[in-house]
């Protein structure tokens, strides 16, 4: 074992994993994540937990994962290389560690353009793949990036993203493939909708054997409603939603909207759980997180599975 | 080469409203060639300036100065003579030539009266984009010629992140991502294989991160 994380036992068991995400609140308001975690324990494996997502000031990802962790449910810290420099990632590691947080995702981060700071200064001093191989460096040699000795070695599971429908499409395999190089342990892709597409993308996946080093998670996300639909295939860069999608959403009655996007979600992981070297789903039901559980049933994923320590 | 652009002429007003008597200088250099700060560019401010302190009823005397460039002391020496005579410079030089100005006339106030933006190149009439950051560790080698650092709008080494779409930036529909133009480029020399390795961690002492940055060539002191 790596880090020990409920997600890594989960994966290295060869168990198909479910994980969920909590996007923290928009000040210090437990009661937001309270609630939440209510609809996501025993639903899922593992929570991300987001690191001031579209550049929008939030509590931090590291005291959200802690306060997830001490309600029993296990979080994994999103961590962008937007706002911190070296100094303070490796710093928040160690701290993230210490507070008995297990799982990372290494990301860059939306610009700061799009958030509620848009004349802040951002970072950008490693990007992810640089952040993958800094966390790795620190587990696997208890070493910070400058090279002194660390006292106490955070074990982290190491995961990143990755976003099979952004461009070019010929070179995002090859992304994945430096995202392995550099020592990730899992990867959650963007959510899926156009399935024929990210079939083609694992393809040129197994093709280089990476589905076999490491554990791959789909990212599937429930839509609400027609509205949420067209404002996720327009506004939301690197998401791709087919007509096909929209259309099943737009003949739906009107009272059966949200009905139907549960059931396209429910068909997109049934066919991610058939997929060779999909490992498990990452649900991101945002601000619908009550819907999780009817998800995870619907797609007969319930009960998740229980690991021992 | 510098490109800079004229500050907002109100707020240009503004710095001499305490001055009767000011010189204007241009600079022949990297200002004159982006139209920002060029002796031309020298003749359009002290005119507005001449007719909105008319305006105003308390006029102002202006000398139009254009130097070869401001950031050499020989050329800043060539004011000397009657620089004495006036209560203010505002500088039409990129931030270099103002500073040095100011540096070599400690007793006169010195105001800058443009907005230094980027080092660049003139795509068309009208129309300049940026090209380098000056991290002072050039990586233009690695990338095919295009630099992540200044054209990445995340200046990532191990680009295009998960926002580049259809050639475009996620900040902007405007905006070419930087990573896109390098895999073009890379996929048109037959180099894509340069993509597979990971370009390691920056040493940012060399840019503006270590500190203001000085060259020393012993090869060319007198």
């Amino acid at each position: 074992m790596k880090s020990g994380s409920n997600l890594e036992k989960i994966l290295e068991r060869g168990e198909f994993a479910v994980t969920g995400e909590c996007g923290p609140p928009k000040g210090a308001d437990v009661e937001v994540i309270k609630r939440k975690a209510q609809f996501l324990k025993g639903n899922v494996d593992a929570i991300n937990v987001t690191d001031n997502q579209t550049s929008i000031v939030r509590m931090s990802s590291i005291a959200t994962c802690a306060l997830l962790n001490q309600m029993g449910l296990e979080g994994t810290m999103q961590m962008v290389s937007r706002d911190r420099n070296r100094i303070a990632m490796q710093s928040d590691i160690f701290g993230a560690y210490a507070l008995g947080i297990r799982n990372i995702l290494c990301l860059s981060g939306d610009h700061q353009k799009f958030g509620n700071h848009p004349t802040a200064k951002n970072v950008f001093d490693i990007d992810s793949i640089q952040m993958i191989q800094m966390v790795k460096l620190m587990r696997d040699e208890g070493k910070v990036l400058g090279g002194d000795e660390i006292q106490g070695v955070p074990k982290m599971f190491i995961g990143a993203a990755a976003n099979p429908f952004a461009d070019p499409f010929e070179f995002r395999v090859v992304r994945l493939a430096k995202k392995v190089k550099a020592g990730v342990d899992f990867i959650q892709t963007q959510c899926i909708y156009d399935l024929d597409k990210f079939e083609r993308w694992m393809e040129m996946v197994r093709k280089r054997g990476l589905h076999e080093k490491i554990h791959i998670l789909g990212g599937v996300t429930p839509l609400k409603s027609v509205g949420m639909a067209k404002y996720m295939a327009t506004k939301v860069s690197g998401i791709e939603i087919p007509e096909k999608v929209i259309k099943r959403m737009q003949d739906a009655p009107k009272d059966k909207k949200a009905e139907e996007g549960i059931d396209i979600c429910v068909e997109t992981i049934q066919r991610l759980f058939k997929m060779e070297g999909i490992h498990g789903i990452h649900l991101m039901a945002i601000e619908w997180e009550e819907m999780v559980e009817t998800i995870v049933k619907k797609a007969g994923l319930y009960p998740r599975p229980k690991v021992e320590d | 080469m510098i490109v800079a652009e004229r500050k907002p002429f109100n707020e240009i007003l503004a710095m001499v409203e305490p001055f009767e008597k000011i010189l204007v200088i241009g600079c022949k250099t990297c200002v004159t060639v982006c139209s920002a700060g060029g002796e031309k560019e020298v003749g359009i401010l002290s005119a507005s300036l001449d007719m909105a302190r008319k305006k105003e009823g308390k006029g102002i005397e202006i000398k139009e100065v254009t130097l070869e460039r401001q950031c050499d002391p020989e050329y800043l020496e060539q004011i000397r003579g009657y620089v004495g005579e006036y209560q203010a410079i505002l500088s039409m030089a990129c931030g270099a030539g103002v500073q040095f100005m100011a540096e070599t006339y400690k007793e006169k106030p010195v105001y800058p009266t443009l907005n230094t933006k980027f080092i660049g190149v003139a795509l068309e009439q009208g129309v300049w984009s940026e090209r380098c950051a000056g991290c002072g560790d050039c990586v233009l080698d690695k990338t095919g010629g295009i630099c992540p650092i200044a054209r990445c709008s995340k200046s990532l080494l191990n680009g295009p992140c998960g926002g580049s779409v259809n050639g475009k930036c996620e900040i902007d529909s405007e905006v070419e991502c930087g990573w896109q133009l390098i895999y073009d480029r890379l996929k048109a020399l037959g180099q894509l294989d340069k993509l597979e390795e990971i370009i390691p961690v920056k040493d940012w002492s060399s840019s503006r991160d270590g500190g203001p940055r000085r060259i020393v060539r012993e090869d060319l002191r007198l």
